[in-house]
């Protein structure tokens, strides 16, 4: 199994590839291998109620924190896929800043999960290509119709790229390989960018007087006394997961029982 | 017991002791020279000179104390910058900084106003943990401006004191104030990023220390919004990137909300360019760190892997500069200290 994707494509420049350098100390991928035999992933089904529908466990250590990216990753691609097919977006001038902003935040979420698919995959099992359920956004709509039951896609978008940065910063207390809390902190501070430009456009749009959406109070600890002033209100994958299920259909929702 | 016996017992333990010496050489071959002029007795001597050196460059990592400290003086040069420009908070702005804050629309200085408060607060909540930890935090810089606007510790002109500096005007000419600003943030973030490593020992702190990163990576992303569209306009969040977002010489007037490439060398190049450029590994890593590496933020290498369509199957015909868009890169501790220094007084310590 490689690191690299690219078999039978084009053969990988030696070295390159730290799986094919197993002694390259750098290559963060290697410390996933002493943990995957111990992260079986599992289906974990619910004995007390046989009507609750199976949860994915994402496993435990590096290797379940990675697979929890992965699959917070796979939710956020999937749905900018799905508002580039959308009748919002395909209405939008080519080069208006709305076009280029989904547009690059559609890139910027694939090319999260493949490379964590990629290094799941190199030295254990990612879980699998996860179904969704979209059904409670409309991708017709800019932003949320007042009175409507269905999100806009500004807000949707809003809300997922927040939740992104919640949960990098409520998981990354369960890193134990300082390669993978980099790769993290790489990804993170992105998805930061991506949230406070989309609350920009949505404070501007509706209260313009305001102009701090982008550290809002639903997301920042708004006191300037409590030890916590002025940061991130982090969640722990306890609490991100229920949000998450939301939007993943039956047998493609998750449980995260060891990183707690 | 001569010299090569006792480097022969330290490889027992420290199978890297020649590595340590030999990337010392020029200190090895000054002390051969020494040692023609030196007794034999003194040579023992500079010998452990040359080990305390080897060692104690690769040994002494950053405490959880030491990088919280780092992060603080950064905030303190952040917060005295919004302080400096928009008015002390809490306190009546003067006549110059009311006539400056004119020039931002009103969506664009709310939005200055609350990055000012955020600064203000994370320098509390570090001295309060750096505190509570048992450690001390450190002295607050000179932070009174003289006629020219420059204090005893920071010039933000860039003019090492002068006030004249390359970013003369800093607090008239609302562009040149928002560049630095976007300067300050994004290596606030690189900065913790670079810090976070050195806090897993203790996982509350590394928490609350991502939990401020994100929220500069969010001031950053606003000021560069606001770059994009000026800094008179009210909603600049309409404006989109120049030549559709896909050419990197536009990225220093008209920059992404996000890093792309360098950023053609950020805001002001010749100044700034070292913001986006790569680090250098410091030799105290620590062991647990397996050769960090601090590549510029245009780096497509991820995990090892260089980041394409060919070894990411599903993301063909993806724009070259999105590969490096998608990732933010750490920077490390001195590298972001001389960042820093472009804006300290000439003799002052407090960037070391």
């Amino acid at each position: 199994m490689s690191f690299s994707r690219s078999a039978g494509a084009s053969a990988p420049t030696p070295g390159s590839s730290p799986l094919l350098a197993p002694i390259k100390r750098r290559s963060f991928i290697k410390y996933a291998g002493a943990t995957a035999g111990a992260t079986a992933l599992t289906l974990a089904s619910c004995k007390k109620d046989d009507t609750t529908t199976a949860l994915l466990d994402v496993g435990s250590g590096d290797v379940g924190v990675l697979n929890y990216a992965y699959a917070l990753e796979q939710l956020e691609s999937a749905f900018y896929t799905q508002v580039l097919a959308g009748a919002y977006f395909t209405s939008l001038a080519v080069g208006s800043a709305e076009y280029q902003l989904l547009s690059d935040l559609a890139l910027h979420e694939k090319i999260h999960v493949d490379l964590l698919r990629t290094a799941l995959t190199a030295n254990s099992t990612p879980i699998k290509a996860l179904s969704f359920d979209f059904s409670t956004i409309s991708f017709s709509d800019r932003t949320t119709v007042t009175g409507a039951d269905k999100m806009g896609v500004l807000n949707a978008a809003q809300m997922f790229e927040d939740l992104g940065v919640a949960a990098y910063n409520g998981a990354a207390r369960f890193f134990s390989n300082v390669d993978y809390l980099g790769l993290a902190g790489k990804i993170v501070s992105v998805e930061a960018r991506h949230a406070a430009l989309l609350r920009d456009i949505l404070v501007a749009g509706g209260a313009s007087s305001l102009g701090n959406g982008f550290v809002g109070a639903d997301v920042i600890d708004s006191s300037t006394t409590s030890a916590t002033a002025r940061m991130e209100k982090s969640l722990l994958p306890a609490a991100v997961l229920p949000k998450v299920n939301a939007y993943l259909a039956t047998g493609s929702q998750l449980t995260a029982p060891s990183l707690v | 017991m001569n010299i090569f016996e006792i480097i022969s017992e330290i490889e027992k333990v420290d199978p890297e002791v020649y590595d340590r010496l030999d990337s010392r050489r020029s200190i090895f071959k000054h002390m051969s020279g020494l040692g023609q002029k030196l007794t034999a007795a003194a040579v023992p001597l500079a010998f452990g000179a040359v080990l305390n050196k080897a060692y104690a460059q690769t040994t002494a990592a950053p405490g959880v104390v030491d990088v919280l400290n780092f992060a603080l003086r950064l905030e303190y040069l952040e917060s005295t910058f919004y302080n400096l420009g928009l008015g002390t908070i809490g306190a009546t702005a003067t006549a110059a900084q009311t006539t400056f804050r004119s020039g931002f629309s009103t969506t664009n200085l709310a939005s200055l106003d609350i990055i000012r408060l955020d600064e203000s607060n994370h320098v509390s909540a570090l001295i309060a943990t750096i505190t509570a930890l048992g450690g001390t935090p450190i002295a607050a810089p000179n932070r009174t401006p003289n006629a020219l606007g420059v204090t005893g510790d920071f010039d933000f002109t860039g003019g090492k004191g002068t006030g004249t500096g390359p970013f003369a005007g800093i607090f008239t000419t609302p562009a040149t104030f928002l560049a630095v600003a976007q300067a300050l943030e994004d290596t606030g973030v690189r900065a913790y990023k670079g810090g976070a490593p050195y806090l897993m020992s203790n996982k509350d702190v590394l928490t609350a220390a991502l939990n401020i990163h994100s929220v500069e990576a969010r001031h950053a992303s606003r000021l560069r919004t606001m770059r994009r569209a000026g800094a008179a306009n009210n909603t600049a969040s309409a404006v989109a990137p120049t030549n559709s977002g896909t050419n990197e010489a536009d990225r220093s007037a008209s920059p992404k909300s996000w890093i792309s490439g360098n950023d053609n060398g950020g805001p002001a190049p010749a100044v700034t360019a070292p913001v986006y450029g790569a680090g250098t590994a410091p030799a105290y890593t620590p062991t647990t760190l397996s050769a960090p590496v601090f590549p510029a933020e245009n780096n497509v290498i991820q995990g090892g892997v260089t980041l394409s369509a060919t070894t990411l199957t599903a993301t063909a015909n993806f724009p070259t500069l999105s590969y490096s868009e998608a990732f933010d890169e750490p920077l490390d501790v001195p590298t972001v200290l001389t960042i820093a220094k472009t804006f300290a007084v000439t003799g002052s310590t407090f960037f070391g």
